[in-house]
């Protein structure tokens, strides 16, 4: 792991089908510092591109999208 | 004695109860088992009715019927609020603070609103998903004659996916009919980054909103109302004006599964095709409370009433139980005052639109006078 990927939050949104990842992140980055490193753990495909698109419309930045055998964790930073 | 407890008497502990009449019949009459509705409220409430209210269609009055009426008499009845379940002693406690042991129970509690989750939500916004609010928002559309009406879905997971959809295209015709659409603006918004949780249905309602001239914006989640400034504000950082705003609010599930340890976050976790809590033993959920990958509807409580009467059966009988959800849920979805959809689909399908019509929704408002032969366990 790069030190990138050392997050401050991680929310597990595994199992949870579309746009329950999605949702899970945008209600938790709504009560986070400026700052904060959030992990979002999901085995829903969809959400490797549905959540760059909310980032980049909420201005919050991707760090890192990892692929695991049976799930993606997406690194974000709130700004 | 076998003893079967349900807490709810909604549409999912309805069904459930009076198809449990049916299926042990003789173990009731003998006194084997018994089956026992417990519901805080001495009305069962039909929620779809709340859809027309706002349109003047439907009274607050028609989505009522007393619980009494519509349950088996093999069922036995408790008014009273569970506020407690302890699902290692097998016992549930009352408002009263007495105490009901059983073998096996079920949850069908529903969901509930919760528009305080946002500031300014209560003050500043409008509602159908309840009684007060559907005839508030009829009172306030009677008047409504010119600016932006703004339908918003603030809360994801909520009641019936298909409701802000139906209601957006609904107010649409319903305005054109009276003549004031030209003078009214209408915006639908939606959290993620289409119009609906279904691929298909967000593609469907888009296309409809083009048609019919109604402004959509999409990954708009609402963090602030200033009901003086009737002013939304959102996480993504944006800000939209409204005259009158219709929005769904978020929504909650019980104090009660979090509580007993059942689901952190208010809504039961239970495997997807047993409806079995995934904490406890001999505990499902069905219905809204439940968190299962499909719709909050209340053909899904009733799909899974029917599942969860077969398990609880074999269990009373001692065999295994075999039967199981495959996430069946079917919608009708209105398109307009008199024309309306309807779909079908499982766990993990996408659903078929199909084009609107008449007969569909006559279909539809034929369901809603039938939904009381479904309550009763006989649809
Ligand atoms: C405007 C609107 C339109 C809708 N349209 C449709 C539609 O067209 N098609 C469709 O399929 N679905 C529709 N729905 C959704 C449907 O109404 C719900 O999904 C359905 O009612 C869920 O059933 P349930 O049994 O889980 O809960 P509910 O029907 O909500 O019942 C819950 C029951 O539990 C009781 N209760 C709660 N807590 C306690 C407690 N602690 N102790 C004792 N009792 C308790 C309550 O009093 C209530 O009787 C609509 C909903 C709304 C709001």
């Amino acid at each position: 792991m790069t030190e990138i990927t050392e997050p401050d939050v991680t929310i597990d949104s595994k199992d949870a089908t579309c746009p329950g990842p999605l949702m899970d992140l945008i209600g938790k980055v709504k009560t986070l510092d400026q700052g904060t490193v959030v992990e979002l753990q999901t085995t829903e495909r969809n959400s490797t591109t549905d959540v760059p698109e909310w980032l980049e419309k909420a201005g919050h930045d991707l760090l890192e999208i990892e692929e695991h055998d049976d799930h993606w964790n997406i690194y974000i930073e709130v700004n | 004695m076998h003893r079967i407890a349900i807490v709810g008497g909604g549409t999912g502990g309805t069904v459930l109860a009076n198809r449990l009449a049916n299926e042990l019949q003789p173990e009731l009459e003998s006194g084997e088992v018994e089956v026992r509705l417990i519901t805080a409220d001495r009305d069962h409430v039909y929620k779809p009715t709340f859809l027309y209210v706002p349109f003047g269609k439907k009274t607050v009055d028609d989505a009522r019927r007393p619980i009494e009426d519509l349950v088996d008499r093999r069922v036995s009845l408790t008014i009273g609020e569970v506020t407690g379940v302890d699902t290692d002693t097998k016992k549930l406690t009352f408002a009263d603070s007495s105490i009901l042991a059983y073998d096996q129970l079920v949850l069908a509690t529903g969901a509930s609103l919760d528009p305080e989750a946002v500031p300014g939500l209560a003050e500043g916004g409008h509602h159908f998903y309840g009684p007060e609010g559907a005839e508030a928002l009829r009172d306030d559309l009677a008047e409504f004659t010119e600016g932006h009406l703004v339908l918003s879905v603030v809360g994801v997971p909520h009641m019936c996916p298909a409701a802000p959809v139906e209601f957006t295209l609904m107010v649409d015709d319903w305005l054109r009919e009276r003549g004031r659409r030209e003078d009214v603006d209408i915006t639908y918004t939606y959290p993620i980054n289409r119009a609906h949780g279904l691929q298909s249905i967000a593609d469907w309602a888009t296309d409809l909103f083009e048609e019919r001239d109604i402004d959509f914006e999409t990954f708009f989640n609402v963090d602030e109302i200033d009901p003086d400034a009737e002013v939304i504000q959102t996480v993504e950082g944006s800000e939209m004006d409204y005259d009158l705003l219709v929005a769904i609010p978020p929504h909650a599930g019980s104090d009660l599964v979090t509580d007993a340890g059942l689901g952190e976050d208010g809504w039961v976790d239970v495997d997807k095709h047993t409806l079995e809590a995934t904490n406890a033993e001999d505990v499902y959920a069905i219905g809204d409370i439940a968190d299962v990958p499909t719709s909050k509807a209340g053909s899904v409580a009733h799909y899974e009433a029917g599942v969860v009467a077969d398990r609880l059966a074999s269990r009373a009988r001692g065999t295994v139980p075999t039967a199981t959800y495959d996430g069946k849920t079917v919608c009708f979805l209105e398109a307009g005052m008199d024309e309306a959809t309807f779909i079908e689909f499982s766990y993990g399908e996408e659903p078929f639109v199909r084009e609107p019509s008449k007969p569909l929704h006559w279909a539809k408002l034929g369901y809603n006078e039938s939904y009381w032969l479904t309550a009763r366990g006989l649809l």
